[in-house]
This record gives structure tokens, C-alpha cells and sequence, in this order.
């Protein structure tokens, strides 16, 4: 699975990478996680509110700090 | 579909949630609002009767303020942030960008200007939200209103200058500010400045996205206004507090023409000098009101001070680094100048006025 988080060095950003981390550790699965902070790529997804994560190269959420929780579900599913 | 409703009726522990989640604010919505009502007694009782201080002492007073404008702010700001997190869940901008898509000049300054209040904004969003609308087609000039708008009225200020100073002043700036951002935006679409926006930005390709979740139900709403307040007031409080601190202090102590001379109506100078001191200077706004409480109080006149603060909350030095990304110097000097003119045109109407 391929995890990136899309975002200009925000502390908000730094938090979903921190949160993203634990929830898989939390979920034992084996994922890659990759910070996307150049614009010209952040602007290929469309995201237009930092932090977003894409899973699996879909954009799961734009603009916000996700729980753990939730995060484990949009990856589980 | 099917599957989601499957869901709903197996699990029942949400529906618990959703309800305590909806019937909080309802009831310390009340239990505020006779809080509100008897603060100012309660202090009074507090300071006067239960502390025994003497009425009219500089201590006193100062102390009196502290405690009564302490728990009001911010009774007052949670109450907004809640609100406006609510509101905000209705704007992303996603939805903003298609709205103003193919909208002529000046209705486009109007729409963006409005839209720039209400859709969520970060100031590190700012790139990929300039880049994005620049590649839907939308003007440059209607962009820039979004931009001024956006950081320009500010919920916290508008709930500290109402606590602070009554809804006039709040009015005042909110809707001085809504103009602002509408004419500059105006004025730089009007200038045909296109050639200062860096080439990449021409050449950037946006794709699109569909999220996947449905649209937020009411609860969903609810819990953005919660978030909203967890996030902000955990923030901000402790600013609010150090303001009102510092005010408090003021209000005992200095003397109460202190600020005349050089912020007075007289100096007609002091209103670009405000906004020159403010343009670079980045605070957010919970700890530039208070100061501006503290100003006012002094003998420094309303215009100036109001312009003061919103060249501090509007324009800042780390905001256009951050645009010079996209927009070449001389775009950054027209924006940042058109804007500062707009300021400065509003201190002076005021000082007139008042």
C-alpha cells in the first residue's frame, strides 16, 4: 500500500504524517509512506487544502487532521 | 447505498453519540447565555463583596476588568467559533473555485469577496489555492479578492471587537474590509497585470478528485463546529488572556491622553504610518485586539487604530514570501500596495467621521 501525504511543511501537515504513521503501526500493515511537499505535484491530485492524504494514489481527505482511527478505516477498506 | 444502511442498524453506538453531540450545545447553549447575563453582577459580587477591594482603586478596576472580560471573550468566541465551524462545513474550496468559474469582473470580486469570508482558509494553503483557481480560468483579479478577504475579516476579530468594543465597531470593520477586498481585487483585474504571474503557473495541470464520502450529514456538521472550537480556542485562549492581562494593566494605569499625540485624530500622518508599522507585522488577530483595546482607551483615534489591525491580521510578511512563489516583485508591490491604500483610505474616513 502506498500512503502519501500532500503538504507544504504546514504543522498540521507534520501531524497527519505522525498520525498516519501510528495508525499503521496500529494495523500492523506494511506500507509506504511518502510526503509530497513540491505544489506542481500536490496540484495533479487537485488538492487544494493541505494536508490531504492519498491512498493508493486516491485522495482519501483535503484540508484536514485525521485521527488515527480514521485513518485506519479509510486504509482498511 | 444498501451497505451503508446495513451498517447503521447493526451498529448502535453512533446514534448515542449523534444525540449527546446535538444535545450539549443545546443545553449549554441556555446555561451560557444566563452565565452572560449575570457575569458582570457575579464579578462585581466577587471583586467588591467577597474580596472586599475598594471600589475605584486602580487595582481594583484593573482586576474588576480582568475577570469580567476574561470569561466573556471567550464565552463569546466559542459560541462563534462553533457557528462559523458549522458554516464552514457547507464551503470547501473545491466548491468555491466552481462557483466563481466564468464569472465576469466585478460580480466575481463580489462572489469571491463573500466566498472568501466563509470557505475554510489557511494562509499555507495559499499556493494551491491560487494555483488552482488560476487553471479553472478564473481572473486574476477575482483570485485576489479571495486572497484579501480571506485572511482580512476574521471571525476572532469580529467576536473580539464586538465583546470588546460593541457591534458597531464590528460592523464597521467587517464591512470596511469586505470592500476592500472587492475593489482591490477590482483594480488589479482592471491593471491587466497577467505577465507578473510566474510562467509555471500557466503551465501547471491540475487533476481532479472525488472523495469518496458522502455529503457530511448534520452531524458530521456538528462535530466540524467542535472541532473548530477545540481547535482555535485551545489556540488562541491563552493570547486572549495576555491581551486582556496587558489591557487591564493599561486601563489601571497609563495615563489616558498617553496615545493622543502620536495616534490621535490630529496627527493626520499616523494613519500610513499605522498601516506601514502593521503591513509586515504578522500576529494573529486574538493578541492584536486587545493591544488594540489598550490604543483605543488611550486617546489614539478609531481610524488609525482600525487600521492598524487590519494591515496586521490582512497583510503580512510571510504571507507574500509565500506568494512570491507565483507572482513576480512587481505583482507582490501592486497587491500589497493597492491593499495598503485601501487601509489607510479607511483610517482616514473614520478619523473623519468619528
Amino acid at each position: 500500500m502506498k500512503l502519501e501525504i500532500l503538504g507544504t511543511g504546514c504543522p498540521k501537515c507534520v501531524k497527519l504524517e505522525e498520525m498516519t504513521k501510528k495508525a499503521v503501526t496500529e494495523l500492523g500493515i506494511d506500507a509506504e509512506i511518502t510526503k509530497v511537499k513540491d505544489v506542481k505535484q500536490i496540484m495533479e491530485y487537485g488538492v487544494m487544502m493541505t494536508p490531504a492524504l492519498v491512498v493508493d494514489g486516491v485522495v482519501k481527505s483535503v484540508g484536514k487532521v485525521l485521527t488515527a482511527d480514521e485513518i485506519k478505516k479509510m486504509i482498511s477498506k | 447505498m444498501s451497505q451503508c444502511c446495513a451498517q447503521n442498524t447493526l451498529d448502535q453506538k453512533p446514534k448515542k453519540e449523534i444525540n449527546s453531540r446535538i444535545l450539549l450545545p443545546l443545553l449549554l447553549l441556555p446555561v451560557g447565555i444566563v452565565l452572560y447575563i449575570f457575569l458582570e453582577d457575579g464579578v462585581n459580587y466577587l471583586v467588591y463583596s467577597l474580596l472586599g477591594m475598594v471600589k475605584g482603586s486602580h487595582l481594583t478596576e484593573a482586576i474588576r476588568f480582568f475577570i469580567f472580560e476574561v470569561p466573556k471573550v471567550l464565552m463569546l468566541l466559542t459560541l462563534i467559533v462553533f457557528v462559523v465551524g458549522i458554516i464552514r462545513s457547507y464551503f470547501s474550496p473545491e466548491k468555491t473555485r466552481k462557483a466563481l468559474e466564468g464569472k465576469p469582473l466585478f460580480i466575481g470580486n463580489i462572489m469571491a469577496s463573500s466566498l472568501g469570508i466563509v470557505t475554510p482558509f489557511c494562509s499555507c494553503s495559499a499556493i494551491p489555492l491560487f494555483l488552482g483557481f488560476m487553471e479553472s480560468g478564473i481572473p486574476l483579479g477575482v483570485t485576489f479578492s479571495f486572497l484579501v478577504a480571506a485572511p482580512m475579516i476574521n471571525e476572532i476579530a469580529l467576536v473580539l471587537l464586538f465583546g470588546l468594543f460593541g457591534w458597531k465597531t464590528a460592523l464597521l470593520y467587517a464591512s470596511t474590509g469586505y470592500i476592500i477586498a472587492i475593489v482591490s481585487g477590482w483594480v488589479i483585474g482592471r491593471l491587466k497585470v497577467e505577465r507578473f504571474v510566474e510562467e509555471w503557473v500557466y503551465e501547471v495541470k491540475a487533476g481532479n478528485f472525488e472523495l469518496e464520502e458522502f455529503e457530511p450529514s448534520f452531524t458530521d456538521r456538528i462535530k466540524a463546529g467542535y472541532d473548530a472550537v477545540i481547535e482555535i480556542v485551545s489556540k488562541v485562549w491563552i493570547y486572549i488572556a495576555i491581551g486582556i492581562g496587558v489591557g487591564a494593566a493599561i486601563h489601571g494605569y497609563v495615563p489616558e491622553n498617553f496615545m493622543a499625540s502620536i495616534m490621535g485624530k490630529s496627527a493626520w500622518w499616523s494613519v500610513p504610518l499605522a498601516v506601514m508599522l502593521g503591513v509586515p507585522m504578522y500576529a494573529n488577530a486574538a493578541g492584536i485586539i486587545p493591544i488594540v483595546q489598550a490604543l483605543l482607551e488611550k486617546g489614539a483615534a478609531l481610524g488609525t487604530t482600525l487600521a492598524f489591525m487590519m494591515a496586521v491580521i490582512g497583510l503580512s510578511l510571510p504571507e507574500t514570501i509565500i506568494l512570491r512563489k507565483v507572482l513576480k516583485l512587481p505583482l507582490i508591490f501592486i497587491f500589497v500596495g493597492i491593499v495598503a491604500v485601501g487601509i489607510m483610505m479607511v483610517g482616514f474616513i473614520f478619523n473623519l467621521v468619528y
